[in-house]
């Protein structure tokens, strides 16, 4: 059962001062769960709190209220278990591709020798497709490759979960839709629980098992929790064809342009903080043009 | 190319500003003065100026000359007011690595405790402020008071002048380094210590070899006006001596010896700070 509540966010709250005193309520009594090996990912406006989730779950940050428990420990600080992959990469400049995954692997294994841990390194810098940049700088690679390293280096060290916050949002599409697929192979044959933040609704549709759905800020809520009706098993270029994928892309659309700014003044009569509801966007067999596709909310 | 052909070109003005220079400077004290019969008995009291109409300025061939004379006998040593100008030199060079050096001992460490402790920083402000802008050879009469020493209190001068600027860029350099690099030390658990010698040192290098290079520069400037001061030894007494003794030919010499002392130290900070810079 305890894979089921592999993390376990339960009623967290976090204030910051606001500007001129008295205090601003990103968000508060917030409850969700990620279940072992789930790809989850989260979705909302700016300032709807994403990143301060994102940031409680590394333990860079401290709820002011609740607890954020992770397989069945509760996070008082950021820990070897749970890997960041930062938006802006984050690689240490002065070191190499392989200096910066090797910072990682030793200090996750302080007592391996130093070929150990160039060998573990350059495994998983191989495993992005990395072999060959080991000895260049940060400085010298493109912004898809800094990318690549920042998900070696949080891969390398082989966490219980991997955070990631918008961390293909600074790329181009194309190598976008290039590391997505990246991740994602890696992601499914290891089986690793993800927690990404986006705000990419394709990226979202394309990567994730669930999709959690945040108000707008200040006092931001869980709206819902959108279960991914595409197959596990998926390929890029043939998602939009399956009879769900409108519905999904809809449903996720229609949150953003309205239901975010509203569903606070409207929320159901059923809504509990502590279980938001789940719906699965079905759609009809058949294809129908985009736009009029069938949207059935469980 | 292009760049090499940039500098083949300034080598050419800059040496041909040094011949205009050396003509003009030549031509200038050369001329003949007034000169005026006089008593041979008189005469042998004046001065060239007054007898031959030969300026007092030194010419840049005597200065040439005096170099040479020096270049060929760097370290002789006839007595406590006659020394080689290589062994001034190195007495001079020698307090200002060791004040450098006991600067750095002090400067990086308690920089560091500024740039972490939002605390101390503030705390601590208050005495930077006031200190950094006091002369260094305000605090002479008070280290000769307290240390009885000239030659230590010369290098406690350059101490306390060599600190200011290390103290406050180490400060910076720690206090900015980019947040993004402490959470990513932070989300692997590393340490502390290693954390300061793994992230926040190789980040704050640059700043702090900044701050280390402008304290050289201070300390070689400073050191000339304290051994003026305290005499005995070193460049400063040299210059102060020779300007005694009436010879402008020493005492422009001096300078040159000085500026080139300077721009080497200076370079060789430049060239740690190349080495531990990093582009971003």
């Amino acid at each position: 059962m305890s894979d089921e509540k592999f993390i376990s966010i339960e009623g967290i709250s976090r204030h910051f001062d606001a500007p001129g005193g008295g205090k601003t309520t990103v968000f508060e009594d917030v409850w969700f769960r990620i279940a072992k090996g789930e790809f989850v990912c989260m979705i909302g406006h700016s300032g709807c709190g994403k990143t301060t989730v994102l940031n409680i779950l590394s333990g860079l940050d401290l709820p002011d209220g609740g607890v954020a428990i992770v397989d069945e420990k509760a996070i008082e600080g950021p820990s070897l278990d749970r890997a960041v992959i930062f938006q802006s990469h984050a690689l240490l400049p002065w070191r190499t591709v392989l200096g910066n995954v090797a910072y990682a692997v030793s200090s996750k294994w302080r007592g391996w020798a130093k070929a150990k841990v160039e060998e573990h390194a350059k495994g998983f810098i191989e495993k992005v497709g990395l072999k060959g940049s080991e000895g260049k700088r940060p400085a010298q690679l493109s912004g898809g490759m800094k990318q690549r390293v920042g998900i070696a280096r949080a891969l390398s060290i082989e966490p219980k979960i991997l955070l990631m916050d918008e961390p293909f949002s600074a790329l181009d599409a194309l190598t976008r839709g290039t590391l997505q697929d990246e991740v994602r192979r890696i992601c499914l044959e290891t089986g690793q629980t993800v927690f990404m933040i986006t705000h990419d609704v394709d990226e979202a549709i394309y990567l994730a098992d669930k999709i959690v759905l945040m108000t707008n800020g200040p006092e931001a809520m869980v709206a819902e929790i959108v279960e991914n009706p595409l197959p596990k098993e998926r390929d890029r270029n043939l998602i939009h064809k399956h009879p769900s994928y409108y519905a999904i892309r809809n449903h996720l659309i229609d949150f953003l342009v309205t239901r975010s700014k509203t569903f606070k003044s409207e929320v159901p009569a059923d809504y509990d903080r502590r279980k938001p509801p789940v719906v699965r966007p079905q759609g009809q067999p058949q294809p129908v043009p985009p736009g009029e596709a069938g949207r059935k909310v469980a | 190319m292009r760049e090499s052909n940039l500098g083949f070109r300034a080598g050419v003005v800059s040496i041909a500003i040094l011949l205009i220079f050396g003509l003009a400077w030549h031509l200038a004290v050369s001329g003949t003065g007034q000169t005026q019969a006089m008593d041979p008995e008189y005469a042998k009291l004046m001065g060239q100026t007054a007898t031959q109409g030969k300026s007092a300025m030194p010419g840049p061939i005597d200065v040439l000359k005096t170099i040479w004379g020096h270049l060929k006998e760097p370290f002789y040593d006839r007595g406590p007011n006659d020394k080689g100008i290589g062994i001034q030199l190195a007495y001079s060079i020698g307090r200002v690595l060791i004040g450098y050096t006991l600067a750095i001992l002090v400067a990086l460490p308690l920089g560091f405790v500024i740039g972490m402790s939002p605390l101390m920083s503030r705390a601590l402000d208050p005495f930077i402020q006031v200190m950094k802008p006091v002369s260094p050879l305000a605090w002479m009469p008070l280290a000769l008071y307290t240390i009885k020493d000239s030659s230590i209190s010369s290098i406690f001068v350059i101490f306390i002048c060599s600190l200011w600027p290390m103290l406050i860029n180490t400060a910076f350099g720690v206090a900015s380094v980019r947040k993004e690099w402490i959470n990513v030390a932070r989300t692997l658990e590393v340490g502390n210590l290693r954390r300061a010698f793994t992230v926040i040192l190789p980040a704050a290098a640059p700043t702090i070899v900044t701050g280390m290079r402008i304290s050289i520069g201070i300390a070689w400037l400073v050191i000339v006006a304290a051994e003026m001061l305290v005499g005995g030894t070193g460049i400063g007494y040299f210059v102060w001596n020779e300007w005694n003794n009436l010879s402008i030919t020493n005492v422009i010499t001096s300078i040159l010896v000085i500026g080139l002392v300077g721009m080497l130290l200076d370079q060789a900070l430049a060239r740690v700070g190349r080495a531990v810079s990093f582009p971003e």
